[in-house]
């Protein structure tokens, strides 16, 4: 798949996928990559390691610090993988220095698939599906 | 994008190592949204303030920058802090989170920044009026400068305010342009509201509702200040709405551009959904106010409130400068004799309100009742200040 770099890198992990819209500020714990909203479809998994996939940011704006935290403190996702990045991801995964991308169809992307996300040149790769036993 | 050759200075470092770190996002975010150049901005407003917030990584990040003598170029305002300024010991905070915090303003002294900490600066001296470009951050009052101001403003980061304050200006892209301030769906409000809780519950409701659209509300017949704040923070809270029109009331409001657009309805039934999902307890042990900070009429309604309250801690959270005049004018006095207490600088978010050892907590704010279970691991009451604060149990 083709998207747009929003900050350059590579990463290759494990997918954690979210449907829904992520709030960093009060849904993720900086410290741990915890997911600690309530109700949310992730609460309660871990971002970090993960190429973390989600729709959008949401909420409050506090949020590019706690992505900054999040790599401070050795919890900060692989990769970020968005259908858009808001500025208020961007800025996060800017200044933390974490590949990132977004304008990608995420419908195409499943928790546990192993992905590769090549963000210099805008391009996120599936090289294993969860569910295929053996590659 | 054009960058005129001082700028291109800045980017190649000949102002500095920080101008050009933080030029570089500012550059790399106007890339990312097709902005076509650098404007001015005339303030800003930087959030990520309270320790609680930011923690360890942003409090070095922030004392990094004031160490390499980075300085402000415009008029800067700051997001509330994890504490009261004066009062804190008396309040109970702990000390060693007051450490943190009182080096975290530190910094933003050595940067620049005025002492003014809130989620309300347009109630605390940093108005800006119709037309004017910023780069504000807190979510809230990104809402109410678009949309009750008419300034313009994206929904900055922490680190995006900052940089543009550091750098004095911002990229030319989204809400800076007029074509994109277009409303894109119609919001139909049938009934009354009452008071501001209830544009925070229909606020709440839109947010889920519209995302990140720009609402255009028809059928609201009278909003005040009180009443805008609450719409915007809490659609800013549970969307990510940083620009809204209300059809009679706000400066941009234009009904000939809501033809054609999507439209949804909101009543009685939607404000008591709200009401329902954002209550997760019962019995309050302390209730708090003012989310945004209060004004000087929410502060005077909730003082003349308190004279029949029953016996629980009350906060009412609001600006250094609101509480000041509070002081003078008496309304500070009325509050306190009822038990309850003027919190300044702070809010029950952004505090360590878990460490103070409240389990449950009754807010008038849509915003503050979504926020407050994640942040503060406590139950919430969401109700008006009137049932709140109403009689004995």
């Amino acid at each position: 798949m083709r998207g747009r770099t929003v900050n350059p890198g590579k990463a290759r992990g494990e997918a954690l996928v979210s449907r829904s819209p992520l709030s960093f500020y009060g849904g993720v714990d900086p410290k741990t990559g915890m997911v600690v909203e309530r109700g949310h479809e992730l609460e309660g998994k871990c971002v970090k390691g993960k190429i973390l996939v989600f729709p959008r940011g949401k909420g409050s704006t506090v949020g590019s610090y706690v992505i900054y935290a999040l790599k401070k403190n050795g919890a900060a996702p692989l990769a970020v993988v968005n259908e858009e990045t808001e500025p208020i991801v961007a800025a996060g995964v800017i200044l933390a220095d974490i590949p990132c991308v977004d304008r990608v169809d995420l419908s195409l992307l499943e928790t546990g698939d192993l992905v590769e996300v090549d963000a210099d040149r805008g391009r996120v790769e599936v090289l294993k599906r969860r569910w295929e036993p053996f590659p | 994008m054009y960058l005129s050759r001082e700028q291109e200075r800045m980017l190649e470092g000949e102002e500095g190592e920080v101008v050009e770190r933080m030029f570089r996002l500012l550059v790399r975010l106007g890339d990312l949204y097709g902005a076509d150049r650098m404007i001015p901005v005339s303030s800003c407003q930087v959030s990520g303030v309270s320790y609680k917030s930011v923690g360890d990584p942003g409090l070095e990040f922030l004392e990094d920058l004031a160490e390499k003598g980075a300085r402000v170029r415009v008029r800067t305002a700051l997001n509330p802090a994890g504490l009261d300024l004066e009062e804190w010991r008396e309040m109970g905070f702990p000390e060693d989170f007051a450490a943190k915090q009182l080096r975290i303003l530190e910094a933003f002294r050595k940067l620049g920044a005025e002492p003014t900490v809130t989620c309300t600066p347009y109630l605390a001296g940093v108005v800006p009026s119709r037309g004017e470009h910023l780069a504000w951050s807190e979510s809230s009052a990104v809402a109410f400068s678009n949309s009750v101001l008419g300034a313009r403003t994206n929904r900055e980061g922490g680190p995006s305010a900052l940089a543009a304050a550091i750098c004095g200006l911002t990229p030319r892209y989204g809400l800076h342009l007029e074509e994109n301030r277009r409303p894109t769906v119609l919001v139909e409000v049938e009934g009354e509201l009452e008071g501001p809780w209830d544009f925070g519950a229909l606020g709440y409701w839109a947010g889920r509702e519209v995302g990140g659209e720009i609402p255009h509300f028809r059928g609201i017949k009278k909003a005040g200040t009180d009443e805008l704040k609450a719409l915007g923070a809490a659609m800013a809270a549970s969307g990510a709405v940083a620009l809204f029109h209300v059809e009679g009331i706000t400066p941009e409001a234009d009904p000939e551009k809501t033809r054609g657009l999507e439209r949804v309805r909101a009543g009685r039934e939607e404000i008591r959904r709200s009401y329902e999902l954002l209550t997760t307890g019962e019995e309050p042990e302390l209730v708090v106010l003012g989310c945004p900070h209060a004004s000087p009429e929410e502060l005077s309604r909730a003082a003349s409130l308190l004279e029949k309250r029953g016996k629980r801690p009350v906060w009412i959270c609001t600006s250094r400068r609101v509480k000041e005049e509070a002081s003078r004018s008496g309304l500070r006095r009325k509050v306190e004799e009822a038990g309850g207490r003027l919190v300044a600088d702070t809010c029950a978010v952004v505090s360590p309100l878990e460490r103070l050892g409240f389990k449950t907590v009754g807010v008038d704010s849509a915003k503050a009742a979504h926020y407050l279970p994640g942040l503060c691991g406590v139950k919430v009451v969401f109700s008006s200040p009137e049932k709140l604060l109403g009689g004995r149990k």
